[in-house]
């Protein structure tokens, strides 16, 4: 009938109205009298808190070059779904911050702005960043579309008094962590607190694992490599710290995440956790003193590789079609020089990201220098291939549920463990198209 | 009613395990709104061992509470009004005619309510950027893109029920009314409505709770100036910690004025509107 | 809702002068009244809700993954191969989906069943008139009126193993032996999500009924009770058919909303985690699609869901629809 053909040639071409917006057009513009949009993630201890830091360094910046930065900071739990909808939609910020680890994904969407020669001088250069920070940018042979803002790595937190009463040394392999795990764990108190519920902390730490194995995810193709034998290796002696070693709590299969952690910490349940050095503010928070507690980088096995942490922090991304690059740029180059660097480094408890720049994130100078050493020298990329985030995804539930098996009753064992990654590996395959 | 005792009984038996399933929650979001962080954080207790009311007070600056606060009034009742205005239209001719597309129009609507949600999201942002882009009505990033959205999501479940409810209301009172001379339209408002005022209450409060909780869009749809309180009662769990106390606070204070205007509206769950009308 | 009224043929006046009522044939006046009431619904329904869902389901025959996303036009045309890996029960995705889709379908059972008839029970017991009866009305509303999220945290929180109030209440205060169960992990993530969901969901069953039980008028009972009958008998016989216009539409909208749930595993269970036991579709959904922007993929499934939907709801219309002819 007449009417349903109208109705269906509507319904159409309102459907491609939806689909017509999609692609986008760039274009450059002078920047000086210009506004650019920013993003900011939620680093400091709440959304008010984060602007009242940044405020006062985008007003200098305006003060410098002319250009007004209009802020809004963005909580965790949206982060990802407003970048989503930006990229979809063409209509974004023109600067904004991503976890480190999303940043090869996000650069496959190719709404971002590869830092070529041309760009990358314009914000000073790459010789000025860490290597290692530099190369979570995006995928290695191609032009990074993101460059390290603030720098984070995992240390080993240690309870001075509670290792002293047990007359035990700060760990150097992972034998001994076991060991002095196991010492201190007696009675209510635990040797360990872990994110055990926490897919993101727990894929984590199935990296460093791994990686102290000498294992990999992805091969050279960017196929992965999920049930290969160190990763197995590496996962187990992971979950073994509740399962055999019995020296973390079963509830901590619930922790979902690090913050409960640190709480135990903090308040003295537990002799030890592996934290990104972010966790000194709430340390402090809530009672703990500076001088009470010690960090070292969490070891390896005996003879094993010496990756301590994973790259971790958040970078800085230019969307593609923003049209104010050159002030985009600037305002980049603005966030990564050493003043910006140091300023912003306190309040947000973060490593610097710039080669010969010191710490500023804590008074106690060992504690800094531990970490910086973690940073530069002891870190290791997660995979930067744009599967990433389907790995994070995959790998960290699989160990969610084995944390969970272990926490109700079950045993887990090697081949349990390598099924499970053959599963996620599978889940990545076909999600890539295999 | 006739008030025998098994109804004495059933009642009590009815009220008094609903009353515990509901409280017992709500007893531990009191007492932890006055505990202070490190005792939530502890062990629970069934009462606070040091009553604080200072998360009563850090809680608006934690969070800019009141401006998000004042977001979903606006955002919920304007949504709730337009809804209500559309819906009573469409419920009234879905009701009283038989129209032909009758059936796909309410098979149409009650499919939308099978669909996940989440799915709406990314083509719906689209549509309302290129609307932007076409006729520079800005939808994303101020209050009315999020006051559509929602008057139209509580649009089928509201037609559907208040078409059950104006289907309970004879039609014989139409007619009367008809026959002193009123139109349809003045038949609806001076009959139907008025009848079925009990329903109209239910939808409202459905619409007004269903745009008042809604997180997944709000994150998307809104900025900072316009963000409303679902969105923002998240964001006291931060990168450091998670205030638990100021999230229970929060959700009390703003709760009151939602569980005033329920009590206010008790008078109009008043029984036999309709009784003795058709005379 | 049984059959609609044929009208056809041009709208012409009879030069009658009396002017009794119009034959079948030609269009009554004011045939375009029922169009124009419905005229915004229409327009909105299909600007916000018909054109996102046609496009969602464009999108499930594409590969619409991190590639394409800033470009749907280019984003490959693969068919039916989402539909397939998703029904691909002994493929990974095709086997969560399908465990996910038996545990939503007994939550749904579940929570639909115990929310009904908590509602019902509080709305009967509610409606005679007795002190404090506004006083249980407001409180049983109370938790349909707090904020989603604080909800549902507080459940969170109580459930929590060692320091919820929950065990605490069961093996501190009662002292029961045995160890603190997990109710966040495991299998018992089912009953966390079953008893958060009535939480939330009978106080609205409770005020749907509590509205359709007003047009109810009083003395339809006193009648009822004059020839004797008891409460149970007038509540089989009088209530629960004059209810059934509200009913209908009820339990088809509660089962429809429970089974596409997703604010209660996604408060509940966090961004991080994501037991089996609790993994209901709409959630599965995002977490196996959104946040691994594989949008074709999700897609598919929220469209084999519909068609689920579709058939569950058509069934149930039928069955409701001829009731109420043979009524």
């Amino acid at each position: 009938m007449r009417k349903r053909a109208i109705a269906v040639a509507a319904i159409a071409a309102a459907v491609s109205l939806v689909v017509a917006g999609c692609s986008s057009s760039g274009s450059g513009g002078s920047s000086s009298g210009a506004t650019i949009t920013y993003w900011a993630s939620n680093q400091g201890t709440s959304l008010a808190n984060d602007k009242e830091v940044l405020t006062p360094v985008l007003n200098d910046f305006t003060k410098q070059t002319g250009i007004k930065v209009k802020l809004e900071v963005i909580g965790w739990n949206d982060l990802q779904t407003r970048i989503q909808t930006a990229v979809t939609s063409g209509q974004g910020p023109d600067v904004l911050n991503i976890g480190n680890t999303w940043a090869a994904s996000l650069q496959a969407t190719g709404a971002f702005l590869p830092f070529d020669d041309a760009n990358m001088k314009a914000i000073g250069g790459s010789d000025k960043f860490v290597k290692t920070a530099l190369e979570t940018g995006g995928v290695k042979g191609k032009p990074v579309t993101s460059v390290p803002l603030y720098g984070l790595a995992y240390g080993l937190y240690y309870n001075k008094k509670m290792y002293a009463d047990a007359g035990v040394q700060p760990p150097t392999t992972w034998e001994e962590l076991v060991a002095a795990a196991k010492k201190l764990t007696t009675g209510s108190q635990y040797g360990f607190s872990l994110a055990a519920g926490s897919y993101t902390e727990n894929v984590h730490f199935a990296f460093i694992n791994s990686a102290q194995n000498g294992g990999e995810w992805f091969d050279s193709k960017g196929n992965p490599t999920f049930d290969t034998q160190p990763n197995i290796d590496g996962i187990k002696r992971y979950l073994d710290l509740m399962q055999t070693d019995k020296v973390v709590n079963t509830s901590n299969a619930q922790y979902d995440n690090g913050v409960q952690a640190v709480n135990d910490f903090a308040t003295g349940k537990v002799a030890m956790i592996l934290s990104q050095n972010n966790a000194d503010s709430s340390i402090v928070a809530n009672g703990m003193k500076n001088d009470q507690y010690g960090v070292v980088p969490f070891p390896a096995p005996d003879g094993g590789e010496k990756v301590a942490s994973h790259v971790a922090g958040i970078n800085l991304s230019v969307f593609k079609n923003t049209k104010q690059k050159d002030a985009a740029l600037k305002f980049v180059k603005y966030m990564t020089s050493e003043d910006t660097q140091t300023t912003l480094g306190k309040p947000y408890s973060t490593l610097p990201v710039l080669n010969d720049a010191k710490p500023n994130f804590t008074d106690n100078a060992e504690e800094a220098a531990t970490f910086q050493k973690i940073y530069n020298d002891m870190s290791k990329p997660l995979p930067l291939v744009p599967a990433e985030d389907q790995f994070e995804n995959t790998v960290g539930k699989a160990m969610n549920d084995m944390f969970a098996k272990i926490a109700t009753g079950s045993t887990v064992s090697d081949a349990d463990i390598k099924t499970a990654l053959k599963n996620a590996q599978d889940q990545v395959k076909q999600s890539l198209g295999g | 009613m006739r008030e025998t005792t098994s109804s004495h009984v059933f009642r009590w038996v009815t009220v008094a395990v609903l009353t515990v399933f509901t409280v017992v929650p709500l007893w531990v979001m009191v007492t932890s709104s006055m505990k202070p962080l490190s005792e939530v954080q502890a062990s629970f207790t069934w009462w606070p061992q040091n009553i604080t009311f200072q998360p009563f007070i850090d809680m608006w600056s934690t969070v800019p509470l009141a401006s998000y606060f004042v977001n979903s009034l606006i955002v919920s009742s304007a949504a709730t009004l337009i809804s209500l205005v559309i819906a009573v239209f469409a419920a009234y001719a879905v009701s009283r005619y038989r129209f032909k597309g009758r059936n796909v129009f309410t098979t149409t609507v009650l499919s939308t309510q099978m669909f996940p949600g989440v799915l709406f999201l990314l083509p719906l942002f689209l549509i309302f950027v290129n609307i932007n882009q076409a006729t520079g009505i800005q939808l994303v990033g101020t209050r009315w893109g999020l006051i559509i959205t929602y008057f139209t999501f509580v649009l089928p479940f509201s037609i559907w029920m208040l078409a059950g409810y104006f289907d309970g209301i004879p039609r014989d009172l139409d007619e009367a009314a008809k026959v002193d001379g009123s139109g349809p339209m003045g038949a609806l408002w001076h009959v139907v409505l008025p009848a079925a005022r009990p329903g109209l209450i239910a939808v409202a409060i459905y619409s007004f709770m269903t745009s008042w909780g809604e997180v997944l869009f709000a994150s998307v749809m809104t900025t900072d100036e316009n963000r409303t309180l679902a969105v923002g009662l998240q964001l006291y769990s931060t990168q450091t910690n998670v205030y638990w106390n100021q999230i229970m606070a929060a959700s009390l204070v703003v709760s009151i004025p939602i569980v005033v205007a329920f009590l206010l509206l008790q008078r109009n769950f008043v029984a036999g509107l309709t009784a003795g009308a058709v005379k | 809702m049984s059959t609609t009224t044929d009208v056809r043929g041009p709208a012409q006046t009879v030069p009658v002068p009396a002017a009794p009522p119009a034959p079948k044939r030609r269009r009554p006046k004011g045939w375009w009244l029922p169009f124009v009431l419905l005229a915004p619904a229409i327009i909105f329904e299909l600007l916000i809700h018909v054109v996102p869902m046609l496009t969602g389901i464009w999108i499930s025959f594409l590969q619409l993954t991190k590639f394409y996303i800033a470009n749907w036009g280019e984003a490959p045309f693969v068919g039916l191969k989402n539909y397939a890996v998703a029904l691909d029960f002994s493929g990974s995705t095709g086997a969560a989906l399908l465990s996910s889709f038996f545990v939503t379908v007994g939550f749904t059972i579940l929570v639909v069943g115990l929310s009904w008839v908590f509602g019902m029970a509080a709305a009967v017991a509610l409606q005679g008139r007795f002190r404090g009866r506004a006083f249980f009305r407001t409180l049983f509303l109370v938790p349909y009126a707090l904020p989603l999220y604080a909800g549902i945290i507080t459940w969170k929180f109580m459930f929590q193993k060692d320091t919820g109030a929950i065990n605490n209440f069961f093996f501190d205060t009662l002292g029961f032996s045995g160890d603190k169960p997990f109710w966040l992990i495991g299998n018992n993530a089912f009953w966390a999500i079953v008893i958060v969901a009535i939480w939330r969901l009978w106080p609205f069953a409770f005020l749907m009924l509590m509205a359709g039980l007003q047009s109810i008028p009083a003395e339809v009972y006193e009648a009822s009770a004059v020839d004797g009958a008891k409460p149970f008998r007038q509540w089989h016989a009088i209530t629960l058919p004059m209810l059934r216009p509200v009913n209908s539409v009820l339990l088809l909208v509660m089962f429809l909303w429970t089974f596409n749930d997703f604010n209660t595993p996604y408060v509940l269970f966090g961004s991080t985690a994501q037991p089996a036991s609790g993994d209901l579709i709409s959630f599965h959904i995002y977490n196996a699609s959104f946040l691994t922007w594989n949008f074709g993929s999700g897609a598919a499934m929220s469209v084999l869901l519909l068609i689920f939907l579709l058939i569950v709801t058509g069934i149930y219309l039928l069955a409701v629809n001829r009731r109420n002819r043979n009524a």
